[in-house]
């Protein structure tokens, strides 16, 4: 029983100092999901938060300057004026109308972002009705 | 062919149908008949499967774009090489070649136990058609790879129609690990099936002994095998293509990939318990209960989107046919494990807390903590919706704070376990075995320090990496030299004759020894460097000692693409050292542009130059440049994992020549009268 209790005692302590490890990361990079249209009824504290927003970039709308690129995002009929600030080049998939995710926070009506991930648009699947069609043929 | 191909899709869904209800009905009845002619539809399914996986890749070489999926994954210019990638580039193509990789395993199964375990296979082969059963159902009527190209017709009906070329393959998947990577983590996926297989019909059959664990090991270590290739040539896909500079971003398909390769160490390891000492049988029937579940789980994320990643290209219905299956899958487990549980009493308890049974222990519980946290953390996002309502999603900080502590424990782990004796350890063999090792481990550890490196983590791991390995080292040197005094071969052929004699201890030492080796790599991430700028042609910039001129840039058609190179010059003291080519790629097909990245590769450091974009104002290339120290450990170490996992699936030489002298055990006496346990065998050889 002796010896057990050891174990258990050992087994304790390794979950639990891995758990407060757990804790202290999750505090530090916890980032809340919302969509556009969500952001816009956010208030007080919920506005400090970090937070990720998903959308569709406009067309036209990716504006490159010095340390920062400005775009817009749409989704849901909403849009949102975004700046990137961050420090890596923007992935080769953010183009117009690619899906993109941001990661930041709300400021004075723009959101500022400081990750951004794009996921390309589903140009892959076939287009109805094809560009070229060369063969038509009855099913 | 496409016709060709869904047809064949088809029957096998029929014969997997079949050997499903035949094999519950050949268990109950157990006629003979029965039992072969399911065995035999179950080998008909995984034939079905080549030829349907076949056809589908004749679809791509004979530029069939009137097939849907052609379309979307090919074009004439895509060279030979990628068209067989193609193969899996979207989701109905992924699906079809995890059916086709199952196949591959159940097919092998099949054939090489079609006369032997004769109470066990008609379960096996039930539990095997039940899974095909699952990936059947998506390749036909939910994501059929086959579908033709259509327009609504002017009467309504659907008018096929063909396309001049097709929309060719995304930029991001023409890098030959593409080619490699996908089929070895899905060999690693679909590879779990069989020790699932086996553990399941063993408790619902209630088979005696430990048999299973000894007929699975094999097809377990293969599957860990190429678990572990996948996800390290993963790693180095997205360090090459990707262009951001690391290899790890805890990804939620990268996580993904991690979780069976977690719990399926802990089970290579916890069987051991197991064989040699009668224990943690529940424990580890429910270790490949989980891996395969993962596995499972794995693909769903993959493959559904569900947690949104850059990988997960696509949104789809097919989530729920997943969490369905999971379910499933779940329940039988649940169901079996609370029919038959008298069955897996465990024969002994433990001794000691220093022993081999308890470093197997914690050894277990800390792979299967990284596994919870690394599953709560990918599936954040959907459990505190589901919770709180709020979406919130954890990242990298979350999983490194848990699982850094962890892997340095492992590592330790790996150095003590394997020199600790069963049952309980004694203070002299302590001594004996750990002196050296700890000695070296320390001395490595305050010259790193003196050095001026002050990153705690790393000093801590860079110390246990050289304990391990002296203690690795070690065992070889005390075996070889025993071999040595009794042949007089070199140390060289007697260590190579130690590892040949005892393939399983010895490849595992290897296995280890790689593990060191990545641990090397990883800890050298600690010390990342980057630089970005502007750069004109002519002017440079410095990055630890290398200093980057740019010579010029210019831009070359090729024949899917344009390039824009940067002509990067690297001098080292001002002594010109070699050229980079960093480039970014133009597709015309689809107007994408992909990354090349230049990496100058030593074992000291990686020098690692992406072409980041063009200035939007001066139009001039801005060049972004890392100095990732110690990278390629990581790769040569995984060529060592596979290696040893390789070294450790071969059959055991017999020691009759060189030991001639030496009464040799019989070795078939020793456990339970079976399969030979070849680490019994020469176990205490030299201790």
């Amino acid at each position: 029983m002796k010896k057990q209790a050891k174990f258990g005692i050992g087994i304790g302590v390794i979950v639990i100092s891995l758990g407060f490890l757990a804790w202290l990361g999750y505090g530090e990079s916890k980032t809340y999901y919302h969509t556009i249209a969500e952001l816009q009824t956010l208030q007080g504290n919920e506005l400090t938060h970090r937070m990720r927003v998903g959308g569709t970039v406009a067309p036209g709308s990716i504006r490159r300057f010095t340390g920062r690129v400005d775009f817009v995002l749409e989704g849901e009929g909403k849009s949102l004026p975004v700046s990137y600030v961050g420090a890596d080049p923007l992935p080769d998939t953010f183009v117009d109308k690619s899906q993109a995710l941001v990661e930041g926070r709300p400021t004075d009506g723009r959101f500022v972002a400081e990750v951004v991930q794009a996921k390309c648009a589903s140009k892959y699947e076939a287009a109805p009705g094809g560009t070229v069609a060369t063969s038509t043929a009855k099913p | 062919m496409d016709v060709f191909g869904s047809f064949a899709l088809l029957l096998a869904f029929i014969c997997a149908v079949y050997a499903f209800g035949g094999g519950i009905a050949a268990i109950l009845t157990r006629h003979p008949l029965l039992v072969k002619s399911t065995r035999q539809a179950g080998i008909a399914t995984c034939c079905l499967i080549f030829i349907a996986t076949f056809s589908l890749e004749y679809l791509f070489f004979s530029d069939n774009f009137a097939s849907a999926y052609v379309v979307s994954h090919s074009n004439r210019a895509l060279a030979t090489f990628y068209k067989i990638a193609a193969l899996w580039a979207g989701q109905e193509g992924s699906l079809l070649f995890w059916s086709f990789l199952l196949a591959i395993y159940v097919f092998s199964v099949l054939i090489a136990y079609r006369n032997k375990n004769g109470e066990l296979m008609p379960y096996v082969g039930v539990i095997l058609a039940g899974v095909q059963i699952f990936f059947l159902t998506l390749n036909n009527f939910v994501a059929s790879p086959f579908k033709a190209l259509g327009v609504a017709g002017a009467n309504g009906a659907m008018d096929l129609v063909a396309r001049a070329d097709g929309n060719g393959l995304t930029p991001l998947l023409q890098y030959p690990e593409m080619v490699i990577h996908p089929p070895n983590l899905y060999s690693g996926y679909t590879g779990f099936t069989i020790p699932f297989a086996f553990a399941l019909a063993a408790l619902l059959a209630r088979y005696p002994g430990e048999k299973w664990i000894h007929l699975t090991r094999k097809w377990t270590m293969i599957a860990w095998c190429f678990q572990t290739a996948g996800i390290l040539l993963g790693a180095h896909w997205a360090y090459a293509v990707l262009g951001w500079g690391g290899y790890w971003g805890w990804d939620p398909v990268e996580n993904a990939s991690l979780l069976p390769w977690l719990t399926g160490t802990a089970f290579l390891h916890s069987v051991m318990m197991q064989e040699k000492r009668g224990m943690m049988k529940v424990w580890n029937v429910w270790l490949v209960f989980s891996t395969f579940i993962l596995c499972i789980l794995g693909t769903f994320l993959t493959r559904s989107g569900v947690v949104s990643s850059v990988h997960a290209f696509a949104q789809s219905s097919i989530g729920s046919w997943f969490v369905g299956f999971l379910i499933v899958i779940f329940l039988v487990c649940l169901v079996a494990y609370l029919k038959n549980r008298d069955y897996l009493k465990s024969e002994n308890q433990l001794d000691a807390i220093v022993s081999r049974e308890s470093s197997f222990l914690f050894n277990n519980l800390i792979l299967l903590v990284s596994c919870v946290a690394v599953v709560s953390g990918t599936l954040f996002p959907v459990l505190s919706e589901a919770l709180s309502g709020s979406k919130i999603n954890v990242g990298a900080p979350f999983f490194n704070k848990v699982n850094i502590p962890i892997g340095l424990f492992l590592l330790f782990l790996t150095g003590v376990g394997p020199l600790l004796a069963w049952r309980k350890t004694s203070v002299e063999s302590l001594k004996r075995n750990f002196a050296w090792p700890l000695m070296v481990g320390l001395l490595a550890g305050v010259v790193i320090f003196a050095l001026g490196y002050r990153e705690v983590y790393s000093l801590i791991c860079f110390a246990l990496c050289f304990f391990v390995a002296a203690t690795i080292v070690m065992e070889f040197y005390r075996g070889a030299k025993v071999i040595r005094v009794r042949s007089g071969a070199s140390y060289l052929t007697s260590a190579i004759e130690l590892t040949m004699r005892n393939t399983r201890r010895y490849g595992g030492y290897i296995v280890h020894m790689g593990m060191v080796l990545i641990f090397i790599g990883l800890a050298g991430a600690a010390f990342n460097k980057n630089v970005q700028k502007e750069m004109q042609p002519g002017s440079s910039m410095q990055l630890g000692k290398y200093k980057l001129v740019l010579q010029s840039f210019d831009s070359k058609p090729e024949a899917n693409y344009t390039g824009l190179r940067l002509n990067v010059e690297v001098f080292v003291d001002n002594k010109p050292l070699m050229m980079l080519y960093p480039e970014r790629r133009i597709f015309e097909t689809n107007g994408e542009t992909g990354t090349m990245v230049a990496i100058y590769s030593t074992l000291r450091e990686d020098l690692y130059v992406v072409y980041a974009g063009q200035s939007p104002e001066t139009k001039l290339p801005v060049l972004h440049a890392y100095l990732n120290p110690l990278v390629k450990w990581i790769w040569f170490g995984g060529v060592i994992v596979v290696f040893g996992t390789l070294v450790a699936l071969l059959p055991n030489r017999r020691a009759v020549l060189v030991l001639s002298g030496v009464p040799q055990p019989a070795q078939e006496s020793l456990v339970h009268g079976m399969t030979p346990s070849p680490s019994v065998t020469y176990r205490e050889g030299h201790e």
